[in-house]
């Protein structure tokens, strides 16, 4: 018990206090480096925690203040994971990005504390017990990023940071309304005070919940943290908001921020099947799953810009995961929770070669980008491995993923087969032809040799590869527990 | 002793006739003081309509029926309307016969008719009112129903005199619904007399005019009728206001001691009233003729806010 | 104070809420709107503090003193103080169409009342129905933001959607748990900031702070 305490301590408190001090020194030579270093701090809690977590099982600390199990934690240890690494590519991004004079000290020593703020917001919706503080924690996620899309003050990165900050701000109020909801019909049962908005209370009496209200909640909730996941039709803001900042940033908001926000919504929607006891939340979710998987697969054809493309790839897979959800099931439910790893460790990477291809290129318009292969393989290869992985090509761990939530469609919910299967065709074809002509080719004159930041590409991509070929163990344990958390 | 209600009904139809032009007269002194200027007198209404009464009346030539006829019917529905309305006392013998979506309905034909009457000669000037009155009545009238509807919901009446009792029980106080449709009625009540956002009563200035442009060509007997009426409308807006809002000092039996009492009640009621106006019309600047589908919106709003705060907050 | 006054004072406050909401809608002068907004939050927090009197729950002071001070003083104070710095006094927002705004403010009125009719039918409180002018208040800001076309008004609106959740807080379950509207409120003053940034940054950037112009992002065909 006390070791977790001290972890979640260090977890938390190492991002809090590091965007503290790098608010003061994010402009000096070593901040980089102390952002990596307090990322690297933050993934070695959060693997402890999740150690501890393993052998233990699920525990509550700091007061019934945090809860972990086998869902968060896994989740907790994929962000600090990839925060880390994103600081590891940041540090040479940002440095190129200071020296074409985009950023100054100010907005360096800004970039710098907003990013662990932003950690420790995530990390802090993951860890909370409290219905009512994940909420706060995911507004915080919102507004510690809303500057970052903003940073080059360009007036395309004001318009999207200014779309971002409304239409968030506007969803996720819906889903306070939803939480207001959910303590109404908790405090019945439960009685008042702060104990009412536990999740690990609320799970326990979540039959006795009255189902009118919590149906209402869930409406609420799901378009708000619907928002936020950028699912169709209230997913405007992401294309623009992840294609205009810097790509750090585009990496770990489509990475993680989109996994914390469905996070969120699955949480909820236990509380609420709990109590109805029918699909209709899950319904819900899946049509919302599928438009999305559609209207991103379609607007994927129509792309011209290389993160923006990238963007509606996020929306497609995070429809992918919701549809999962939505249905339900031991198999679906462990491809979802497998399809957020994947996704996020996969999308991360190629934001990462992205900002390479679209430093190199000074342009982030597909059509300028060319021989890739060849000016520059890592990032060349990087960005065909990655997207390859990304379409579900075996033997990639999207491939599993995708796989596993196609079984259950065809045995759960064959009628849905066909949409899911067109979403997921289209967006194949239309990624590959719009990489292939840029990563193969000639250098084009405009192209300007760099070297590239290779550990977090390859750390990346061979971990997906991995999870393709191979499920370890303690991995599968831990989904098989969260898919019984879920049930 | 109760007196008989006959009686009190033609008491009231005096009050009215006599009270209307002295209560236009006070809201013009009141205004004059606060502008600093000379007033009149309290009496210049009545020497005015004295003064039309001795004119010949001028009639143009092309004027049909109509044109003779709606003076006497503008006057006539605004007294009708007057033994309608409680003014002095609860048991009116006209009461019973007519609720208050009738006293609508009569100010309506008493438009209906004056715009007609506005287009009969056929000049420029009265066709303009017209049309202008047509529109503010097309705004003015489903507010004026919506915030009707609000207090008889909220009275379990459409009888005035049914209202005025419900509320003398004590039932309705500080309720949200009654507020909402106040204020409404406040709006639309200075639409329908023609006050300062909406019209200005003392000007003939042909681009702003409305009332004045539709009466125009009015000379002698019929101009003091109408003058007459109008100030009854006013009169008779400010007493309706009194009875659905604020009744009290309305004799619920038409006792001797009840009816002069009320009248007292009644007069510094309407000096009040006349000072609010005077208020409203030297703080606020006329409208632009398009902004008064704004102000007859915010109205229409209102009201409907009150009947839906009925239903929801009541 | 007894219940039932304190009933009819509640549903007073919340219809003048409702009333200040709808007047945000068709205020067209900004400075008018900043007014009208403070007066939304000090209805909403003397709303608060009243229910937190009736329903013996002392924690519900410090959100309404929060209320007061963040929504009646200190926001409309920056939005005060912005507007002044960025000059943009003398603009004057034309609206489209206020009669058809204030026809779908109603229709949202009546949408709310019909989808609270569970929560009030389940609620024994004083304050039950009230919940519906919240929901109303919250929608109304959502209309207010998609009808305006200027950077301060949508924040406005935004604020105003803000105090619609915290009066639906207090009517439905006589406020949240304390650190949940702490934290609620700590959310509120860290947008303010970064809407004040914001205004800054557009205003250098497109000379006006008229969303219209910003209009680059689009999906080209």
């Amino acid at each position: 018990m006390m070791n977790t305490s001290i972890m979640l301590l260090i977890l938390l408190g190492v991002p809090l206090v590091c965007a503290a001090v790098l608010a003061f020194m994010g402009d000096r030579k070593f901040a980089p480096e102390m952002n990596i270093f307090c990322s690297a701090a933050t993934f070695a809690a959060g693997s402890g925690l999740a150690l501890e977590v393993y052998l233990q099982g699920p525990m509550l600390a700091g007061g019934k203040f945090f809860f972990v199990d086998a869902f968060n934690v896994y989740l907790a240890v994929l962000t600090s994971f990839v925060s880390m690494t994103t600081a590891i590519f940041s540090r040479r991004y940002m440095r190129r990005e200071r020296e074409h004079g985009r950023v100054g000290h100010i907005r360096m020593r800004f970039y710098h504390a907003m990013f662990q703020l932003f950690i420790f917001a995530m990390l802090l919706c993951l860890l909370t017990n409290n219905v009512g503080v994940l909420w706060i924690a995911m507004e915080l996620a919102t507004l510690s990023t809303v500057l970052l899309v903003s940073l080059y003050r360009t007036p395309r990165a004001i318009e999207a940071a200014w779309k971002y900050f409304i239409l968030c701000g506007v969803g996720i109020a819906q889903a306070l309304f939803g939480t207001v909801l959910l303590y109404f019909a908790a405090e019945k049962v439960l009685g008042e005070g702060g104990d009412a908005l536990l999740w690990t209370n609320l799970s326990r009496v979540s039959g006795q919940l009255e189902p009118t209200v919590l149906s209402l909640a869930f409406v609420f909730l799901m378009v708000g943290y619907g928002t936020k996941v950028g699912l169709v039709p209230l997913h405007n803001w992401l294309p623009d908001a992840h294609s205009e900042g810097p790509t750090p940033i585009s990496a770990v908001l489509s990475g993680l921020l989109l996994n914390i926000a469905l996070y969120a919504l699955v949480r909820c929607k236990v509380l609420v099947d709990g109590s109805t006891r029918t699909h209709h939340a899950g319904d819900i979710m899946m049509g919302f799953g599928i438009l999305s998987i559609l209207v991103a697969a379609f607007s994927l054809l129509r792309q011209k810009d290389i993160k923006r493309m990238f963007s509606y790839s996020s929306i497609e897979h995070m429809g992918i995961a919701t549809f999962a959800f939505g249905l339900g099931g031991p198999l679906a439910t462990f491809g979802a929770l497998l399809h957020m790893l994947v996704h996020s460790l996969a999308k991360s990477a190629i934001f990462f070669t992205v900002g390479h291809a679209s430093q190199m290129h000074r342009t982030q318009e597909m059509d300028k980008i060319k021989g890739l292969f060849k000016g520059n393989p890592l990032v060349g290869w990087g960005l065909m491995f990655g997207v390859l992985a990304i379409v579900g090509m075996p033997p990639f761990g999207i491939f599993t993923s995708e796989f596993l939530i196609l079984t259950a469609t065809i045995k759960d919910a064959p009628l849905w087969t066909p949409l899911l299967l067109l979403g997921l065709a289209v967006a194949f074809a239309a990624l590959l032809r719009m990489v292939q002509p840029m990563v193969s080719g000639e250098i084009p004159p405009n192209q300007k040799p760099m070297t590239a930041a290779h550990v977090p590409v390859m750390l990346h991509m061979a971990l997906v590869l991995m999870i393709g070929l191979y499920i370890p163990d303690f991995l599968n344990q831990w989904f098989h527990t969260a898919v019984e958390l879920l049930k | 002793m109760n007196l008989n209600p006959y009686i009190i009904e033609l008491l009231q139809v005096l009050t009215l006739l006599g009270l209307a032009p002295a209560f236009v007269g006070w809201v013009r002194m009141v205004k004059c003081w606060a502008q600093g200027r000379t007033s009149a007198g309290l009496f210049q209404p009545y020497r005015d309509l004295a003064k039309l009464f001795s004119k010949e009346v001028l009639l143009a030539e092309n004027a049909s029926w109509i044109f003779r006829f709606t003076p006497y019917l503008v006057f006539s529905t605004a007294v009708l309307a007057g033994g309608i309305i409680p003014i002095l006392s609860l048991d009116l013998p006209l009461a019973s016969t007519a609720d208050v979506i009738v006293i609508v309905a009569l100010f309506a034909i008493a438009r209906f008719f004056t715009a007609l009457a506005g287009m009969d000669i056929g000049t420029a000037f009265g066709g303009m009112g017209s049309s202008r009155e047509m529109m503010i009545a097309s705004l003015a009238e489903p507010a004026m129903l919506m915030a009707i509807f609000t207090v008889s919901l909220a009275n379990r009446s459409t009888s005035l005199s049914e209202i005025i009792q419900v509320i003398y029980s004590g039932q309705s106080v500080l309720r949200p619904s009654l507020a909402f449709a106040f204020l409404a009625f406040i709006l639309i009540a200075l639409a329908e007399t023609g006050r300062v956002p909406v019209d200005n009563p003392a000007t003939h200035l042909e681009l702003t005019m409305i009332h004045e442009a539709m009466i125009l060509e009015y000379s002698g007997r019929h101009l003091a009728l109408i003058e007459w009426a109008g100030m009854m409308k006013l009169f008779l807006f400010v007493i309706l206001g009194i009875a659905a809002f604020a009744p009290w000092g309305i004799a619920a039996k038409g006792s001797l001691l009840g009816i002069p009492e009320a009248l007292v009640y009644m007069v510094l009621k309407l000096g009040a009233v006349g000072i609010g106006i005077v208020l409203i019309e030297t703080g606020l600047a006329k409208m632009r003729l398009f902004r008064l589908t704004e102000f007859l919106g915010a109205a229409f709003l209102l009201a409907t806010l009150g009947m839906l705060s009925f239903f929801i907050l009541d | 104070m007894d219940l039932i006054t304190a009933a009819h004072v509640n549903s007073f406050l919340a219809a003048l809420v409702l009333l200040t909401a709808f007047g945000m809608l068709v205020q067209r002068r900004i400075y008018g709107l900043i007014n009208l907004f403070a007066w939304q939050g000090l209805f909403l927090s003397l709303n608060t503090a009243i229910v937190g009197y009736v329903a013996g729950k002392h924690h519900l002071y410090i959100s309404s003193l929060l209320t007061l001070s963040l929504k009646v003083f200190l926001l409309p104070y920056i939005l005060h103080v912005l507007i002044h710095r960025l000059k943009i006094r003398k603009e004057v927002e034309t609206i489209v169409n206020i009669p058809m705004t204030m026809l779908i403010g109603i229709a949202l009125v009546i949408f709310s009342y019909h989808l609270t009719a569970p929560v009030r039918e389940l609620s024994a409180m004083i304050t039950r129905s009230t919940l519906a002018i919240a929901l109303a208040t919250v929608m109304i800001g959502l209309l207010m933001m998609i009808t305006r076309r200027h950077a301060v008004t949508q924040i406005i609106g935004f604020l105003a959607l803000e105090n619609g959740l915290f009066f639906a807080a207090t009517s439905a379950t006589y406020g949240m748990p304390l650190v949940v509207e702490l934290g609620v409120a700590l959310d509120v003053l860290i947008a303010a900031f970064i809407f004040g940034i914001f205004f800054f940054h557009i205003h250098t950037t497109f000379d006006s702070l008229d969303v219209d112009q910003m209009a680059r992002l689009k999906e080209e065909d």
